[in-house]
């Protein structure tokens, strides 16, 4: 039974990637990834299940449009007839059924294709081997141009960017300046990048070659001209790749980003040999520049409770606690004051839940800080 | 030289005490394409405003259509915006058509990326806002009073003023054509890039201010309806009595008064961020950008319903009229429309599955989507088994109808299919996506309008709208629709994206130019469409057209009942319903007019309030937008003066004689049996 229903599936995904392929290279449909080829099926899949009803619906339409026309007086005519259970329960259970069929099948097939989740396989029936670790690629959205680190290698490039063929590459995405998104079509469907937040998509190539990408989500003057190439080789043209890279670049450190972020159109393929430790970091936390307090920073502030209004003229002194080997002197510089709420504090630095109070600090804690 | 970064328009940061923000500079005469259009809108312009002088219609407009608070002239006036504003931006559609083959084919065009970007922000914000929004208002208001059996909306003022703030939008969007520039933002606006540090000009303020502005006359609109079809109904008629079309203007106004106020409050946001300095969605100082798309989205998401729900009460009437028959499962068509308006509240993320939500939500919110298909089958099922053992007459509205029922079809699977997140995620923000929602608002909407139309025509006017015209726009409509928009399916599956001026290869030129061929032939369909009321207008009185019965297709519900035009008090007499399609029902027990016992009719007087107080805010807009404080808050005060002053003003009454009626009823001459 359900062999023969696959069967009725392939023949018919078959028939139909043949029709649409007849004219055009679909992209979408046949892709050199394995992820973006398991959404291209799932779009041939959800468009047959559907045709279930709606070939039936157009069919009957045209039909009843012709039997009934008005000349055709053979055709039986009821004008009072309104109501019958029977067709009533068929017109809402048969897209009711058409829906449950589908929801599952999105159900599933979101979860497993979640791109956040690390890939299971790299191709059909060829799971991810179990010592191989995903390429771990960074990306930024900069005004009008795509950067990416290669935190293994310790390089960067703009505007291009080369991967293994068949081994997962894990990307981390974000914005340093308006939400974009970053899309491969050949290797997998794309993902928004925004300023302040990191995304994530998992992925893997299957064949060696040379791949559009750009950006997908309108940003702007420069949009148009936000593409890259994506190359996808054997280890060997990788590793020749990053030495190229690692010959022809400078450095990418602090002040080169904060140059490179400038807006700027159809910007130059620029190699950088190396990268600043923690710059992803800093771009992440938008305080790349020194002028801005990082986001992780103000929101540990935040968890401490605040900085108050001297906060505002003394931000260097919460600069980079998130990163603080002792938490528990940052509660003796930030707020001596509440040195007696250390237990509570701590739990919001480290996210433990709360001890419960114990009725001697809880008298004191609704005094608050001003009451001392 | 696209990509040179000085070509931008200088952003003016000192503000004049007099004149704001607003240079000469802000004229932007040295771009060849607006220089072309302002002078032929304005040849135009002083056409229209020379034939109205000479012929002295401006006192006849003002007295008889910009005053009237009569919900049948302000649902006219609402179509005449919606085409005025649907003509703007189809000639926006085929700039960027344009641009687009010619980009193509591998050159630079005619439209650097500046001005493209306004334009793809123009077209979708007046094809919504103030075409496809204006269309259905416009139905609503002529066609639900007269359903229900009213004199007129529960508030003709506010009905009144809800209009003219909606000019006042159209207005300013209009404006920045010439004055300064639009919005480059997209029709949603995006923050950050809709901040004032991405975006400094007043592009993005006259989009602000023209949406606030229109978004509060939405918002009355609505009130005033559904207050209408709660309070108004006449005797006998309950809920489960009410037209299908009636109980479409009922969810669809729901949908506004719970909607439009997120609107209102994300607009405000961003405005009061842009103006004011806070960081509501500046993720740098703590703010958060998803949390405007999220918004922005919970007011879109059923705002395309409200957009659709009133159509299918429109294709409701069409197809059981033209089939000669009761429409089929009418309770169940009740129930479809109502679970659509709640569903259509679950499903706002499904428009941004790739921001990165995690599974569990993109599949909660992808099967809620599915699941609003199946009313919406269910609906279109009704419709098919209406048509069963019918006799269908194919007038015009019923060609569109089964237009309608094929191609929305085809683009409610392709929404399906978008709802599926990983299908979503290779397609999301592909011209796939453009083809889809091109696919249901044109094959639904606008296929709808014209429907509607054609339907109503002789109601509103008196004589029918000539249908070999209509015809040959039909067919331009529809080969156009098919030529323009499956290359775009296609496109998409090609992995194109939407919003670009420039191409790095020609392989896509072929699916471009079929596109533009396609949005040619369905220029040729509007352009046959004003041929059409052009030719209906000149032969109205001729038997072809004219329609003395007030019943020109054998209606089934209550405005079928009055004369075409009705009487400015649309009913002499209450009428008394006691079924669904009540018309069908009093014509089948052999109904008479009654020729005697008329009372005076209780009515309300025109006012220019509304006028007035759109026109002040459309002052106060343009002040905000140019930073002209003085204009704005002498604008905002005399507004509120002049509403204060208006509502002190107790002459606002009349009763219509008891003769005068009589005049009226029996001038309408004798009631014709339609042709069996």
């Amino acid at each position: 039974m359900s062999s023969l229903r696959s069967r009725i599936l392939s023949v018919s995904s078959l028939v139909i990637s043949a029709l649409l392929l007849s004219g055009c290279d679909l992209l979408l449909l046949n892709p050199s990834g394995d992820v973006a080829a398991q959404q291209g099926n799932l779009i041939i899949y959800s468009t047959i299940l559907m045709l279930i009803v709606i070939l039936p619906v157009m069919a009957l339409t045209v039909f009843f449009a012709w039997k009934y026309r008005a000349s055709n007086r053979d055709a039986t005519y009821e004008p009072e007839w309104d109501h019958s259970i029977s067709l009533e329960i068929v017109v809402w259970s048969l897209p009711l059924a058409i829906i449950i069929c589908l929801g599952g099948l999105t159900w599933v097939a979101t979860h497993r294709l979640n791109p956040y989740n690390d890939l299971a396989r790299i191709a059909p029936g060829v799971p991810v081997a179990e010592d191989v670790e995903p390429l771990t690629i960074q990306v930024v959205a900069l005004d009008w141009k795509w950067l990416f680190i290669y935190p293994e290698q310790g390089i960067a490039m703009v505007n291009e960017a080369a991967a293994i063929t068949d081994r997962p590459v894990e990307f981390k995405l974000t914005s340093s300046t308006v939400m974009n998104s970053f899309y491969i079509p050949a290797l997998a469907g794309m993902i928004y990048t925004m300023p302040g937040m990191e995304t994530e998509m998992n992925a893997v190539m299957n064949e060696d070659g040379t791949y559009d990408g750009f950006a997908s989500n309108y940003s702007g003057l420069g949009y148009n001209w936000m593409r890259f190439k994506f190359y996808t080789t054997d280890e060997a043209g990788f590793d020749a790749w990053v030495d190229k890279v690692r010959a022809e670049g400078d450095v990418l450190d602090r002040d080169a980003f904060v140059a490179l972020d400038q807006p700027s159109m159809q910007h130059p393929v620029t190699p950088y040999a190396e990268v600043e430790d923690g710059l992803w970091t800093r771009i992440l936390n938008q305080c790349v520049s020194d002028d801005a307090l990082c986001m992780n920073d103000m929101m540990m502030v935040d968890a401490l409770g605040g900085g108050g209004l001297e906060g505002l003229y003394n931000r260097e002194l919460f600069r980079g606690i998130c990163t603080a080997d002792d938490p528990r002197a940052l509660i003796e510089i930030l707020r001596p004051q509440d040195a007696h709420r250390e237990a509570a504090l701590m739990s919001a630095i480290e996210g433990t839940p709360p001890l419960p109070p114990k009725s001697t600090t809880s008298s004191q804690t609704t005094t608050g800080p001003e009451g001392h | 030289m696209a990509t040179d970064l000085t070509h931008l328009p200088a952003v003016h940061t000192d503000v004049h005490p007099f004149f704001g923000k607003l240079t000469w500079q802000s004229i932007p005469i040295q771009e060849p394409v607006i220089l072309v259009t302002f002078i032929g809108v304005a040849i135009i312009g002083a056409a229209v405003l020379y034939l109205l002088t000479k012929y002295k219609w401006w006192g006849y407009l003002w007295s008889e259509w910009f005053t009237s608070i009569d919900h049948k002239k302000i649902g006219i006036m609402y179509m005449v915006l919606g085409f005025i504003m649907f003509v703007r931006g189809f000639a926006d559609a085929l700039l960027m058509r344009s641009q687009q083959v010619l980009a193509s084919m591998g050159f630079e065009g005619y439209l650097v990326p500046h001005h493209y970007d306004q334009i793809f922000t123009a077209h979708g914000v007046i094809m919504i806002f103030f075409a496809a929004m204006p269309f259905v208002t416009g139905f609503m208001n002529y066609v639900m009073p007269l359903q229900i059996g009213a004199r007129d909306v529960a508030f003709p003022f506010l009905n009144n003023l809800s209009f003219w703030l909606t000019v006042s939008g159209a207005v300013l969007i209009m404006m920045s054509l010439f004055i300064g520039e639009f919005s480059t933002n997209g029709w949603l606006a995006y923050p950050p890039l809709s901040g004032l540090e991405y975006s400094p000009s007043v592009g993005m303020d006259y989009y602000l201010w023209a949406l606030n502005i229109a978004g509060i006359g939405t918002t009355l609109s609505g009130i005033n309806l559904v207050v209408t079809i709660v309070k108004m109904r006449c005797p006998g008629m309950t809920y489960m009595r009410m037209p299908i079309f009636t109980w479409t203007t009922l969810c669809t106004n729901i949908l506004i008064v719970a909607s439009f106020p997120v609107l209102a409050a994300t607009l405000a946001l961003i405005t009061a961020d842009r103006y004011i300095g806070t960081q509501f969605f500046n993720a740098e100082l703590g703010g958060n950008p998803m949390m405007y798309v999220n918004l922005i989205w919970i007011w879109g998401h059923p705002e395309v319903y409200i957009l659709i729900l009133p159509i299918f009460g429109i294709f409701s009437e069409v197809v059981s009229t033209y089939s000669g028959k009761r429409l089929f499962g009418y309770t169940s068509m009740v129930y479809a429309t109502c679970v659509i308006m709640v569903l259509s509240y679950l499903v706002w993320l499904h428009h941004f599955f790739t921001m990165g939500a995690g599974a569990s939500v993109n599949s909660f919110f992808g099967i809620t989507t599915m699941i609003i298909s199946i009313p919406t089958g269910a609906k279109l099922f009704n419709w098919l088994f209406t048509m069963y053992k019918g006799r269908i007459r194919f007038e015009l509205p019923m060609m569109w109808t089964i237009a309608f029922m094929l191609t929305f079809t085809i683009g409610g699977m392709t929404g399906v299919l978008l709802a599926v997140p990983p299908a979503d995620y290779v397609l999301h923000n592909s011209l796939f996506l453009i083809a889809h929602f091109h696919n249901v608002i044109i094959g639904g909407v606008v296929f709808g309008v014209f429907a509607g139309v054609t339907h109503w025509f002789p109601k509103a006017f008196g004589f029918k709208l000539d249908p070999y015209w209509g015809k040959l726009s039909f067919w331009g409509w529809i080969i156009g629709f098919y030529l323009a928009f499956m290359p775009l399916y296609l496109l998409g599956l090609m992995g194109v994206t939407r919003r670009l001026s420039q191409f790095e290869d020609t392989i896509y030129a072929g699916y471009f130019i079929t596109a533009a061929i396609g949005a040619l032939f369905i220029a040729g369909g509007i352009a046959a469409f004003f041929i059409q009321l052009y030719v209906s207008i000149r032969d109205r009185d001729t038997d072809r057209l004219r329609d003395v019965t007030g019943d020109p297709w054998d209606g089934r519900t209550l405005e079928w009942s009055t004369s075409s035009p009705p009487a400015y008090y649309n009913f002499a007499f209450t009428p008394r319903v006691h079924g669904i399609d009540t018309y069908a029902d009093m014509k089948r027990h052999g109904y008479q007019r009654p020729t005697d016992g008329f009372a005076p009719i209780h009515m309300p007087k025109y006012t220019a309030s509304g006028v007035v107080i759109a026109g002040l805010l459309t002052v106060m807009g343009f002040g905000l937008i140019w930073h002209i404080w003085w204009m704005a808050s002498g604008g905002f005060a005399a507004a509120i003066l002049w509403a204060i002053g208006h509502t002190f003003n107790y002459n606002r009454d009349y009763y219509v004689p008891a003769d005068e009626v009589r005049a009226t009823e029996l001038a309408r001459g004798p009631r014709m049996e339609p042709a069996e």
